[in-house]
């Protein structure tokens, strides 16, 4: 038998996913000629690929990812950023700033202190380095209002959707701006609280259910009833 | 002197070269490193002896007190176990309180003597539920070059048999000290046989680069009826239950072994 | 050893009612605090333990940072109230050395080498302790890493099995384990038949042995069992509410 379980079924640690000529993909590993699930998941069979969909997981930062993260420390160049990942992130002042920074007349947390929240990319990691940040790019820079919630960076992708289609509908039906860190930080500002609420509860909803079918037909019922509601 | 560090090339020498049955210092899979026992040294304790193993060094020292037995154990002498790893044994060990390898090792060194009953414990109670002998042994380890659980256990084995206890008296609750000794009266002999999973194989008495290497470390602890009194899985890699019972089987005959090195005195 | 306990009785029965090869009833919960990465929550027979998994995470003190893997630490402790008479809060020796046990059944278990210069930190709390508290202690910490999302080869089961009153007998309780002539705690990983944690004391003939090892064994294969279970439970109940209300 090649393949021994349903497509979408919940496999731990350990299980046995297939034999033979597969590819072992995400939160897989391949022993001998077995793949075996590495985490807690659903188990996707794409052809000659076997990959596990992790029910949750760490953020471990990969060059390219919007993240949004917390200033912690003010060093001699820069900042260190806690972006929800088991390693810290560097954002050097060149990087946040638009002018060339002057150690002797710039003042670092006349910019950006401890405590403030960023939306930023991460532009360089290795196994041997902390991750490095960038702002300087448009739409990215200190986030100055609205909530900040934290999911599973596992559940990111379900946020979104596909081709964006959950987050599009989230923005629609909440009138909020929602701003999703690929580091399970997300950013929500809305014109007044009740919809910020609705956009929180939506998504808890997808956090908690993101393995399960017809969410996004669920969630936009609930955030229609909802809005309903409070008229 | 040498550096502690084994470096890459020689992790897979060692590795590659036991895959093929042979070990870098020539001896077989089998085989100890030359021991000696040397017994009596330290004339202020009770009992004392040192085991050379290859360039181990382990001193154990026995001192013998008298104070309280164990509240759940009224009609028992007490026996209790310590193990330092001085810095001057190697550059790995610092000053200050025992490590978890060091306790590890007291542990499994009191393990084996505890459950083999190898001293008669019910012989060395005074007044049953206030006054018996304690028998403190230390463990000192001298020089770090592997397999310090044996050379410990073995040292051990030596100083108990060795021990001498002073006679007295009990007058009044109170125990006084007569001239004269009894040997501390003891009923089995445990010895413990260390093997080093690496590459596949079991290696026994691994030498401090082999431990560096080694996957799993694997303790038994046989009395002398050949039966197993305790045993300890360490090294943060995994065993077959096949191995384990092969280990055993080797084990047994290594202990007599060794054992015979430490009856002749 | 008192003479006086019939730890089992003439018809194979154990003071607490079980047969001879017969686990402690058992239960598992995952995911139950809000605070650590991962956690686990595990009842055996009256053993009460609690384990949780912080990281992967900065490593503290920054010198104990290894260049190419995780560093694993884990604590094993026990509550003052969780035996007979109070015990101290500060470390004892066997904790030092059930630590060590412990970290040493799991490391196997885990790909350190993914997340270099960061520490995992396991804790385990024994809120109530009966007998074989390291197994249960390792059955718990398995599932609490696997519920921080931290990958791993398979899960580790453990479980002890013994001698008491002449008789070979699985899942040690507290009175056997004192009263009786030998045990040995095991943690398995039952995919690649490795044995991750092996401890053994008393007297045993080498055959006497290998049954209590196979015994133990087949225990952990149970546990393992129960552990997957455990682990998709708590998905596997929002799955079936979701697809409910679907279908209305």
């Amino acid at each position: 038998m090649p393949f021994f379980l349903e497509n979408r079924q919940i496999v731990a640690p350990g299980d046995l996913l297939a034999e033979g000529d597969y590819l072992a993909g995400n939160n897989t590993y391949r022993q001998d000629a077995r793949i075996y699930a590495s985490r807690l998941g659903l188990v996707e069979y794409k052809g000659r690929l076997v990959q596990v969909v992790a029910l949750n997981t760490f953020y471990v930062p990969s060059v390219g990812d919007q993240v949004i993260g917390k200033i912690v420390e003010a060093n001699l160049h820069g900042w260190t950023v806690n972006i929800n990942s088991p390693y810290m992130a560097n954002l050097r002042a060149s990087e946040a700033l638009d002018r060339p920074f002057k150690p002797q007349r710039d003042e670092l947390s006349d910019f950006l202190d401890v405590g403030d929240l960023v939306l930023a990319k991460v532009i360089s990691f290795d196994r041997t380095r902390d991750p490095s940040l960038t702002m300087r790019e448009p739409e990215l820079g200190k986030i100055t209002h609205g909530q900040i919630i934290r999911v599973s960076p596992a559940k990111i992708p379900r946020i979104i959707g596909r081709k964006g289609s959950m987050i599009t509908m989230l923005k629609k039906e909440t009138r909020c701006n929602i701003t999703v860190g690929q580091n399970g930080l997300i950013a929500i500002s809305g014109s007044n609280r009740e919809d910020e609420r609705m956009a929180l509860l939506a998504i808890q909803k997808i956090e908690e259910e993101a393995h399960t079918s017809g969410l996004t037909d669920r969630v936009t019922e609930m955030l229609k009833k909802g809005r309903g509601d409070t008229g | 002197m040498t550096s502690i560090m084994v470096s890459r090339i020689r992790q897979k020498q060692i590795a590659q070269l036991i895959g093929s049955g042979k070990r870098l210092d020539g001896r077989e899979l089998n085989k100890y490193r030359p021991v000696q026992v040397e017994t009596g040294i330290i004339e202020k304790a009770e009992g004392s002896a040192k085991v050379r193993m290859g360039r181990t060094e382990v001193m154990v020292g026995v001192k013998i007190e008298t104070g309280e037995p164990f509240s759940d154990r009224p009609s028992e002498g007490v026996l209790t176990v310590n193990s330092e790893f001085v810095p001057l044994a190697s550059p790995e060990f610092e000053a200050g309180p025992p490590g978890e390898e060091s306790v590890e090792l007291a542990r499994v060194v009191d393990r084996g003597v505890r459950e083999s009953k190898a001293i008669d414990l019910e012989k060395l109670i005074i007044i049953p539920g206030k006054k018996a002998l304690v028998v403190f042994v230390d463990v000192y380890v001298l020089n770090h070059d592997g397999n310090l659980i044996d050379a410990s256990a073995l040292a051990a084995l030596a100083a108990l048999m060795n021990t001498k206890v002073f006679k007295y008296e009990v007058k009044n609750g109170e125990v006084i000290k007569k001239p004269g000794f009894t040997a501390l009266p003891m009923r089995n002999h445990p010895v413990a046989v260390t093997f080093a999973g690496i590459s596949g194989k079991l290696v026994v008495d691994p030498w401090l680069d082999e431990e560096e290497v080694m996957d799993a470390r694997l303790t038994i602890s046989f009395g002398e009826d050949g039966r197993i009194c305790a045993m300890q899985k360490g090294g943060t890699g995994t065993l077959t239950p096949q191995q384990v019972v092969e280990a055993a089987h080797i084990a047994r005959e290594k202990a007599e072994e060794l054992r015979r090195l430490v009856a002749k005195r | 050893m008192s003479q006086t306990t019939v730890l089992v009785s003439e018809k194979g029965i154990r003071t607490d009612g079980r047969k001879l090869n017969e686990l402690r009833p058992i239960k598992l919960e995952v995911g139950i605090l809000s605070n650590a990465d991962g956690s686990a929550y595990i009842e055996q027979g009256k053993n009460k333990i609690l384990a949780a998994v912080y990281g992967p995470r900065e490593v503290h003190p920054r010198h104990l940072a290894l260049p190419d893997r995780a560093v694993l630490q884990c604590r094993y402790h026990m509550a003052p109230f969780s035996v007979e008479e109070r015990k101290s809060p500060a470390p004892s020796r066997r904790e030092v050395e059930l630590s060590k046990v412990i970290r040493e059944a799991l490391e196997p278990a885990i790909f350190l080498e993914k997340f270099p210069r960061t520490s995992i930190d396991v804790f385990i709390e024994v809120l109530q302790a009966d007998g074989g508290t390291r197994g249960a202690g390792v059955t718990a910490a398995s599932l609490a890493l696997a519920d921080a999302g931290i990958p791993m080869r398979d899960l580790v089961a453990a479980c002890a099995a013994g001698k008491a009153g002449g008789h070979l007998v699985l899942d040690l309780n507290d009175l056997e384990d004192k009263e009786g002539e030998a045990d040995v705690p095991v943690a398995y990983m039952p995919n690649f038949g490795a044995v991750a944690l092996l401890q053994m004391d008393g007297l045993l003939t080498i055959e006497e042995f290998k049954q209590l090892m196979d015994l133990a064994l087949e225990g952990c294969k149970q546990i393992y069992g129960l552990q997957k279970e455990a682990l998709k439970a708590k998905y596997l109940a929002i799955k079936e509410e979701a697809e409910e209300v679907e279908e209305e």
